[in-house]
């Protein structure tokens, strides 16, 4: 369980990126940070592995308030997946995943044998292992990426922006990846996106936020269409300009849908 | 730190700049004989320079050219032109020169051949004939790049024409090499300082410059 | 080549002064420059030194410096450390500036990464700044041990045996042989030296065979800037 209590962060800069942020991100549950660029999304991310401290309130992880853990032990307790992966490129993809059990004080040929483990989980062939990042495509990277978040076997997974780089077919394949992978696993996933499609796809909650770091809206996906709180969120969803409006209309007796603009884009299942 | 106020002294004695030996005949020297090189090697490395960027070939060529100069010995350079060409002005002036022709090469190749092809690409798409590109795109974009070539080789030209004092009887370089021979430190401190102060003083004027030929941006 | 065949005890005596001065001069470099380096990182007064520094001693002839360095430091003006330390000076001055600028531009997705995953400051320094500044730093160390292997031949005229002596030597008695020796011999060092160096910098950088172009040309163009940096002070 991760909870923010009345956190507040504003930068040097005098940009505020947390105005009075609270929520709670259930124990086995996915939680997306959704906003517009400048809402505070990756800071508030960044904030649960002590990346960025709060200037007030408190944040817990599993009970415990992180600002009393060290740092660096904190980070090792819990999974990150960035955007490209933010694989070293001068280390082999098996030593880039068995690098986070090392730190965790796995045995070498263990952290090895954990991270070609994996490997596989995520879909990727045991050979890629002893390639160089940069020899991979950007989206088996990405599954790189992945498994390094899960090698430490750590409760609570962050990710930011995990699939903005990738194609939208390999992003959709990912995210369908990171569905499965959840209902097996289990973790307790923080997750940073600017995408509407990739909250709705991958959270059971969503944190809205707006410019200046504030919540306008915690809520499922379900509740936030059917009442959003207010214009800036129905906007954010494409709700009010009839986007994210779909329209069945019948086609020679079979009922197919539009979006928003009329464009045919799937059918109805009897 | 005596020494260096003995050197001060002995600098603003104005009897050491007078007369044919003199402060001010020696400074003269040095920069005719670095104004003379470099002036050479940009006539001889100017234009291939120039032709290889635009025409984008040879760059392995002059890029190897430079990179094997660096590895020439200065001193070895200027006693073998000393020993085969004697002992006047014309041996150093000849090792001088290449010694400066390498920087100015590959600066020249380096800053026309940097010429981001979209912009090439465009001004020949709007109809400029190749010599126009060259004149009119080129050239003036690359200005700051050359400037730098002939910056460093300058540099070199004036650091390299202190040690031909030594195979010559030429330059601010005299004073030093005096000055180990008698073992007189203040003399041989005096001449380095003044060295120093004409090399960071050109230098300087290089960057001003550079700076002003930055037309864009 | 009958000069060389009678005098060929010598070359080699002087050729091992010569790689023993480079030897020094090329590891003190490197032990100071890169933590310089890597302090200037975050320290804006480091960082401006480091700008100054590099910037005017570049300008700045060996011949003037080898005079004045004994002096400010207070060593024998014909001896070996005074050689060392004024090159040391020139390499530091290098190594100091493309070290910094590799530093400054290592990705910073990568360094929020290792930072996420939990690894300490001196061991993401090591194993992770370190290896990817490494090609930018090996680059600007042949650059250094060019200028280097050229210049210590300087250092003959105020008596410091390398293979410098052959010139001075062949210049004064009027040996055209030895001084040609000399150029060939420290030529070749220095190709030597250059080969090694790049050898056992692809070995230790497998990762970097088959580099994206982007990284490699970064550090070319690194090359080029120091090369501009030393060419001043190649005498």
């Amino acid at each position: 369980m991760i909870t923010f209590e009345n956190v507040n962060k504003t930068y040097p800069n005098g940009t505020t990126a947390a105005l009075d942020v609270s929520f709670t991100v259930p124990a086995g549950s996915t939680v997306a940070l959704l906003g517009p660029s400048g809402a505070g999304k990756t800071t508030l991310l960044r904030m649960v592995n002590r990346l960025v401290d709060p200037d007030s309130g408190r944040i817990t992880v599993g009970d415990r308030d992180i600002s009393q853990i060290n740092p660096v032990t904190l980070r090792r307790s819990i999974g990150y997946v960035l955007q490209e992966g933010g694989l070293l490129p001068h280390k082999r993809v098996l030593d880039n995943v068995a690098l986070v059990a090392r730190l965790n004080g796995a045995s070498k040929a263990d952290a090895r044998e954990r991270a070609q483990r994996m490997l596989t989980l995520v879909g990727l062939d045991a050979e890629l292992g002893s390639r160089f990042p940069h020899q991979l495509s950007g989206g088996q990277q990405q599954r790189v990426g992945v498994a390094r978040a899960l090698v430490g076997e750590a409760d609570v997974m962050l990710m930011d922006e995990p699939f903005g780089a990738v194609d939208p077919m390999i992003r959709r394949e990912l995210q369908a990846q990171t569905r499965r992978l959840q209902s097996e696993l289990g973790k307790t996933v923080l997750l940073v996106t600017h995408d509407v499609d990739e909250a709705f796809s991958l959270a059971d909650q969503i944190v809205v936020l707006r410019t200046g770091g504030s919540v306008a809206q915690y809520a499922t996906p379900e509740e936030l269409l059917t009442n959003p709180a207010d214009d800036f969120v129905a906007d954010l969803l494409g709700l009010s300009d009839g986007a994210r409006d779909l329209h069945v209309v019948d086609r020679g007796g079979r009922a197919l849908v539009t979006d928003g603009s009329g464009r045919f884009i799937g059918r109805v299942r009897a | 730190m005596d020494l260096l106020r003995e050197a001060l002294v002995w600098l603003a004695d104005g009897g050491n700049w007078a007369g044919p030996t003199g402060i001010t005949a020696r400074l003269g020297e040095h920069l005719m004989v670095t104004a003379i090189v470099v002036a050479l090697a940009c006539l001889l490395a100017m234009p291939i320079g120039v032709w290889a960027g635009h025409r984008g070939r040879g760059g392995d060529l002059i890029v190897g050219i430079a990179g094997a100069a660096r590895a020439l010995p200065t001193l070895g350079l200027l006693t073998l032109a000393a020993l085969a060409l004697g002992i006047g002005l014309v041996a150093p002036v000849v090792a001088l020169v290449v010694l400066a022709i390498p920087p100015v090469l590959n600066a020249a190749y380096s800053g026309i051949a940097t010429v981001q092809p979209s912009v090439t690409g465009a001004a020949r798409a709007v109809g400029m004939s190749s010599r126009q590109v060259l004149a009119q795109v080129q050239l003036p974009l690359a200005t700051p790049v050359l400037l730098g070539g002939v910056r460093s080789a300058t540099l070199q030209v004036i650091a390299t024409a202190t040690l031909a004092a030594y195979t010559s009887n030429t330059g601010l370089g005299r004073y030093i090499f005096a000055g180990l021979k008698a073992n007189d430190y203040p003399l041989l401190i005096a001449g380095s300082l003044l060295v120093v102060v004409v090399a960071l003083v050109v230098d300087a004027l290089f960057a001003v410059a550079q700076r002003f030929s930055v037309r864009h941006r | 080549m009958k000069w060389l065949s009678q005098n060929w005890p010598m070359v080699i005596d002087l050729t091992l002064d010569h790689l023993w001065m480079t030897v020094q001069i090329t590891v003190l470099t490197v032990l100071f420059a890169v933590p310089l380096a890597r302090l200037s990182m975050t320290n804006r007064w480091l960082r401006a030194v480091a700008v100054v520094f590099t910037n005017s001693l570049y300008a700045v002839p060996s011949l003037a410096l080898f005079m004045m360095v004994p002096v400010l430091v207070g060593v024998p003006l014909r001896s070996t450390t005074n050689v060392v330390i004024v090159l040391t000076l020139y390499g530091v001055a290098v190594i100091w500036r493309s070290t910094l600028d590799a530093f400054d531009t290592l990705p910073p997705r990568i360094l929020d990464a290792s930072d996420a995953m939990g690894v300490t400051r001196w061991r993401r320094f090591w194993s992770v700044e370190l290896p990817l500044a490494s090609p930018v730093l090996v680059s600007a160390l042949r650059v250094v041990l060019a200028s280097t292997i050229s210049l210590i031949t300087v250092g003959a005229v105020i008596g410091v045996p390398s293979l410098g002596l052959l010139f001075t030597d062949g210049f004064q008695r009027g040996i055209t042989a030895e001084v040609i020796t000399g150029i060939v011999v420290v030529v070749a060092l220095g190709w030597l030296l250059d080969r090694l160096v790049a050898v056992a910098g692809a070995a230790a950088m497998p990762w970097r065979a088959t580099t994206p172009r982007r990284s490699r040309r970064l550090a070319r163009r690194v090359q080029a800037q120091s090369l501009r940096g030393t060419d001043g002070s190649a005498a």
